[in-house]
């Protein structure tokens, strides 16, 4: 372990929700956090993000739904979730007993019923809920609000409502402005931005001549679509002042740190913890490293340094 | 359950056991000493991003005092064709065991399996607790065959189908199965193979009464009940074949 790796160096704030490590977990990607502690110490996680979450238990997708491709890989699974009384009852009085800030991302079929699961979720152990407006893979939801300003705003509303926690809305990379959603959901309340979330792809089976996933289209991550995350991620940093959360096949401290030049004050490893089981914990090492090399005395001296008007403050 | 470990094993070597099967034996003593029969593990073919995520094999053979684990996996795809480079030596990394393995109470086993099916079977034909299990083996032609060699010494009787007849009975294992259920006293059958196969058997232990286990294969990204890539339909519940699984019980199992 480096020394001083939790010192106060790596401290970040989204909006009021304190993370020790600039580290969180992309929804999805980690269960409910529960399902890494033998690899991990949730405790050094800056926060966990937990699986997509609906009211109702849903069974997500038939089929195959995943495949590989090309430094990445496609999913379909379709928001399955064991809802949100599952998750009160059984999975968060286990995730309270570690000191790790929780962020509930959720899921709903009107702007109504994420009213109505945020007020559910209003609760001792959820620090942060992230609105989850860019579900590729269901047909009801998700993305439908993720991609139209007007109900992006509306459910943001729906959700600050309804709850006293922070809120963070993830936005979809499938949109032809990010900015304009951000500015968006922006206006209608939200704490603070997280993006991106996959990009909507298909993979064919050229032996079958059909589409390899169940659901035909499937959500792209990994450090295929890193690029494309940082370029909105410079793009939206500069035209919202909330803080942002910046997530894209970040693969180790190196992928981090280029989120952090590019504006966002927090980041988060998605398909990397299928390749690393570790890497949400380990991962602030590297980071570490480049603020000695750089002589960075803190995280938030380089958030945004490589946006036009940025730099690093002047020794 | 035993702690899950990422270790980085060292490639003690790998043989060629025909045209498109090796073995590999790596050194990984925290899996080797706390694996048991029916797990797997999920292996790093490359450090680079592409291949990007790992590769799920089942635990073939343990050596507990060498801390030896043994995969056997055919070349099939990118990751694969890396992975049969790889050389004595060299470290890969492993993360394991993981998952459900098979229940070990049967008296009188039966172990019923079908090419890269047969590679989780032999880790609990080596691990019965002294009891010796019959064995029904299906491959498509000879070639396919090396099992025997692996199965013979530590098991009571060896059947074999070749679907070209070229080894043993002509047909699938279903040629031999409702006989040799009907004839013993079977307490479990532990089934390994393609889909269709391990239906036709689970539904003939049905037929006949016979506790069935089968070990099931998905796609699958993370191993560890995060990704939900191999969740499917159980009996009321869903069931994620990579952390209660990939042996269920036959009857457990609701979407083949």
């Amino acid at each position: 372990m480096v020394k001083g790796l939790y010192d106060n160096r790596l401290n970040t704030n989204i909006a009021g929700l304190k993370m020790k490590t600039p580290i969180t977990t992309a929804s999805g990607t980690f269960g409910f956090g529960l399902e890494f502690t033998d690899f991990l110490d949730l405790e050094k996680v800056g926060a966990v993000t937990t699986k997509g979450t609906t009211l109702e238990p849903r069974a997500g997708n038939k089929g195959q739904r995943a495949v590989e491709t090309p430094a990445g890989m496609l999913n379909c699974i379709g928001l399955e979730n064991p809802g949100s009384d599952y998750f009160l009852k059984e999975t968060l009085p286990e995730l309270k007993k570690y000191k790790v800030p929780v962020i509930v991302n959720i899921a709903g079929s009107s702007p109504e019923e994420y009213g109505e699961l945020a007020a559910k979720l209003d609760v001792k152990g959820v620090d942060a809920l992230e609105i989850n407006i860019s579900c590729p893979n269901v047909k009801h939801g998700g993305i439908a609000f993720g991609t139209c300003p007007e109900s992006a705003a509306e459910v943001v509303e729906q959700v600050k409502k309804n709850t006293s926690k922070v809120v963070i809305t993830k936005l979809s990379p499938n949109v032809t402005s990010v900015t304009e959603m951000a500015l968006a959901v922006e206006a209608a309340g939200t704490d603070a931005i997280s993006l991106i979330n996959t990009l909507i792809g298909v993979k064919i089976d050229i032996h079958r001549q059909k589409p390899v996933l169940g659901n035909i289209t499937g959500g792209l991550s990994g450090p295929c679509v890193r690029p494309v995350a940082v370029k909105m991620c410079y793009d939206v940093a500069q035209v919202v002042k909330v803080p942002i959360i910046g997530m894209g096949g970040i693969m180790n401290a190196e992928d981090a740190i280029e989120f952090f030049l590019a504006g966002a004050s927090a980041v988060a490893v998605g398909t990397a913890n299928f390749v690393d089981p570790t890497i949400a914990e380990t991962i602030c090492h590297g980071i570490l490293e480049y603020m000695d090399d750089h002589k960075i005395k803190k995280l938030s001296d380089m958030i945004g340094a490589a946006l036009p008007e940025g730099k690093l403050p002047t020794k | 359950m035993a702690k899950k470990v990422v270790v980085e094993g060292k490639v003690i070597g790998q043989h060629v056991l025909n045209i498109t099967t090796k073995q590999i034996d790596v050194k990984a003593p925290e899996i080797a000493q706390s694996a048991v029969p029916g797990q797997f593990v999920n292996v790093q073919v490359s450090k680079r991003n592409s291949p990007l995520l790992r590769r799920p094999f089942g635990i073939a053979s343990v050596n507990k005092e060498t801390g030896i684990i043994t995969m056997i996996y055919r070349i099939l795809g990118d990751g694969t064709k890396i992975l049969r480079d790889v050389c004595s030596g060299d470290e890969i990394s492993i993360v394991g065991p993981l998952g459900k393995g098979f229940d070990l109470k049967a008296k009188k086993p039966l172990i019923v399996g079908g090419g890269l099916g047969l590679a989780p079977l032999l880790s609990l034909a080596e691990g019965m607790e002294g009891k010796k299990a019959d064995v029904l083996m299906g491959g498509r032609c000879e070639d396919d065959m090396f099992w025997t060699d692996y199965f013979a010494p530590i098991s009571n009787n060896v059947y074999v189908t070749t679907d070209d007849g070229s080894m043993g009975i002509k047909g699938t294992v279903m040629a031999v199965l409702p006989k040799l259920l009907a004839a013993n006293k079977y307490d479990c059958v532990y089934v390994c193979g393609p889909e269709p196969m391990m239906k036709a058997v689970a539904a003939e232990c049905m037929k006949q009464k016979i506790k069935c286990q089968v070990s099931l294969e998905k796609y699958m990204a993370c191993g560890l009940g995060a990704c939900l890539s191999c969740s499917c339909e159980g009996i009321g519940e869903r069931i994620k074949v990579c952390t209660d699984g990939p042996v269920f019980w036959a009857e457990e199992v609701g979407e083949w």
